[in-house]
């Protein structure tokens, strides 16, 4: 470890207010960490916004269904880059699939994450796109890419209509299987935190399922905004009853997750145990600003005015469209506020409950900001990939291939 | 279905639910029998635990001194295996609790010794917890539980997720800046295996740190821990700390 890093962490010490243990100045999990949840969570929702369609036959968010999956897997692609960074020894993760130790939920989690990918959302994707990969796999003229999409077959290039209907069965009962597993992969990573029973501010059972959905209201605002900005960007109408359908879904997540995370508030006030002082004196001091103005106020409060204002009266269409991708922008920062206030807030107070420590974010360091700001872009640039090998915009495409 | 079938069907249905209604009644009487479980130093040879008598620390930090020199830890005030806490209670009821540097350097004079009601020290280490918490987190099995009853770390292993650190209730870990590992108090594995005691131990002018083999019916740990009222530190974790002190106070978390 570098000297500099010792220097901001002598300097730390000075910051600290009331008594911590001496072990406890330096924060373990940096903003690495908060992005972890914050990826995992898009990952969860967008899976859950795509099942609605296959599982409940919503049929009217279809347009959003393959860029869902898609939005998934950029994501979930880069997951765990945040964890690995973090790593002490990065060399070393392997081991948690080598040699786990059953009793850790950060083990168990490595292998949810596994067989999310490779069981549930690579195959379901690969299923759904079956049909137009063969169809490209002969159209494409541009060779790598015709290469890329023979090996995707994997020699099958049977598309009669009676093998699609098997694929189409075959995709459904994955995304029954997908749901509770996308539930399963971001539940697991409310009890990491949730399990943790030395920290009153992590250890609650309700962790799991305000963590899940928070995930959901952060997954739809995030293909909604994909979806919109897509539109705009190809120069397509928007589909209306398909995004006011979205935002329903939308606010009802948001809703959920609102009043799970205020119920949990109001025992701890009410039950008001030994730790209840110096988790007033966080909320009132080094969270209020994360906690109740972006994390409540600007993060949840708002998206649900607005989504609300769009359900209650018959706004018209351009009204709505700002209203929708106003919300999805707030609430998207307001669950990083969340997932910051969780994992870095729960580190702040010391667990003799007598004094803070802080967090001095370096800025280039391995776990400083600018990493941080990479590994949230990345995704991005992933997705970019896989709407360039996978349009979503299928149907067109695979006419087009079609008839050409 | 045939009848024969339907025959064993039913057979069959009747037997498990004649199986669970009989666990349900022996149920209770099991239950209160499993209440009371034998330590684990009635079975296992050496099994070592540690004792703190508060009353006797003064706080002269030689201990916490010994300890980063016997172990090679780093000399920052940051990490730590083991620390003296100093508690200051006042007539009006305030608590005042510091550690500088560990207590290696001694304590500056309090303010005000006119309203000091009464003032301690508090040595803190790892408990090697019965049941760990540290161990119970971590994904690949580094930090583990020796055949003794030591909970330590293995440096090879580790994969410095820190989540252990974070799983400790009492703030015994730390993450080793050169190693790039959790790292916390070992019992000085080293010394206890060749028959000596840790350092800390042997440092301790007063004799306020004890250390000895739990298994040892006539051993001075042993001992003291039939003679004396002993607390340890957060008993509402269940982690069941082998660590015990004398004189705890409930200022001490
Ligand atoms: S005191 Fe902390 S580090 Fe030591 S065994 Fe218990 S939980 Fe683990
Ligand atoms: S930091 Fe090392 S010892 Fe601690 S939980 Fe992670 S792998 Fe285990």
């Amino acid at each position: 470890m570098n000297d500099s890093y010792l220097e901001t962490l002598r300097a730390a010490l000075a910051q600290v207010s009331g008594f911590i243990y001496p072990n406890e100045l330096e924060l373990q999990w940096s903003i690495l960490i908060v992005l972890y949840p914050y990826i995992t969570g898009l990952v969860a929702g967008a899976f859950i916004l795509a099942s609605l369609e296959r599982v409940f036959n919503v049929k009217s968010v279809k347009p959003t269904y393959r860029l869902s999956l898609l939005v998934a897997l950029a994501f979930l692609l880069i997951a765990p880059l945040p964890l690995q960074v973090h790593l002490g020894h990065p060399e070393r993760a392997f081991e948690i699939f080598m040699t786990p130790n059953t009793s850790s939920a950060m083990a168990m989690f490595g292998f949810v994450y596994i067989w999310y990918l490779m069981v549930v959302l690579l195959v379901e994707i690969w299923l759904d796109y079956r049909r137009e990969i063969v169809l490209w796999s002969k159209s494409e003229t541009f060779w790598p890419k015709r290469l890329f999409y023979k090996l995707l077959t994997f020699g099958v290039d049977n598309i009669s209509p009676r093998s699609l209907e098997i694929d189409e069965k075959i995709g459904r009962a994955l995304t029954v299987i997908g749901l509770p597993s996308a539930v399963l992969l971001h539940g697991y990573v409310g009890f990491i935190f949730g399990s943790i029973k030395a920290n009153p501010w992590w250890s609650t059972p309700l962790m799991p399922i305000i963590f899940l959905f928070s995930a959901m209201a952060s997954g739809i605002a995030g293909v909604l905004l994909f979806y919109m900005f897509l539109c705009w960007l190809r120069d397509e109408p928007i589909d209306m009853p398909c995004i006011d359908t979205v935002a329903k879904f939308f606010l009802t997540a948001l809703i959920v997750a609102f009043s799970l995370e205020m119920l949990e508030t109001l025992q701890t006030a009410y039950e008001a145990e030994e730790h209840f002082d110096i988790i007033a004196l966080l909320v009132e001091g080094k969270l209020y600003f994360s906690m109740i103005f972006v994390q409540i106020l600007m993060g949840s409060l708002t998206p649900m005015f607005l989504l609300g204002l769009a359900q209650l009266f018959d706004l018209p269409e351009k009204v709505r469209k700002v209203f929708y991708g106003a919300s999805a922008v707030l609430s998207l920062v307001g669950i990083f506020a969340m997932r910051w206030n969780v994992v870095v807030g729960g580190q702040f107070f010391s667990k003799s409950l007598r004094g803070f420590t802080t967090y001095k974010m370096e800025f280039a360091g391995r776990e400083g900001l600018l990493s941080a700001i990479v590994l949230a872009i990345l995704p991005l640039f992933v997705l970019a990939g896989l709407l360039y090998l996978l349009p979503p915009w299928g149907e067109r495409a695979g006419k087009e291939s079609a008839t050409s | 279905m045939n009848p024969i079938n339907r025959r064993q069907f039913l057979k069959t249905a009747a037997l498990t639910f004649l199986a669970f209604a009989g666990r349900a009644l022996a149920a209770p009487l099991a239950a209160a029998e499993k209440f009371f479980h034998e330590p684990p130093w009635r079975r296992k040879k050496p099994y070592w635990g540690y004792a703190v008598d508060i009353t006797k620390c003064i706080g002269c930090g030689r201990c916490a001194d010994a300890c980063k020199t016997e172990n090679e830890i780093p000399r920052e005030p940051f990490y730590f295996r083991t620390w003296v806490e100093r508690y200051i209670l006042r007539r009006s009821g305030e608590v005042a609790v510091d550690s500088p540097n560990g207590g290696i350097d001694g304590y500056p004079p309090p303010r005000d010794p006119e309203s000091i009601a009464q003032s301690f020290f508090v040595p803190k280490l790892c408990n090697h917890c019965e049941h760990s918490p540290c161990e119970q987190v971590c994904p690949v099995g580094a930090t583990f539980k020796t055949e003794d009853g030591v909970v330590l770390v293995d440096r090879k292993y580790c994969i410095g997720c820190r989540y252990c650190i974070q799983a400790c209730p009492y703030g015994c870990r730390y993450f080793h800046p050169t190693l790039q590992v959790a790292d916390k108090c070992t019992l000085c594995y080293h010394r206890i295996k060749n028959g000596k005691r840790p350092a800390c131990v042997e440092n301790c002018p007063t004799g306020a740190r004890m250390f000895g083999d739990l298994s040892d019916p006539e051993g001075a740990l042993t001992k003291f821990r039939e003679s004396e009222r002993t607390q340890v530190l957060k008993p509402h974790m269940g982690t069941e700390p082998k660590l015990v002190y004398k004189g705890l106070d409930k200022e001490v978390r």
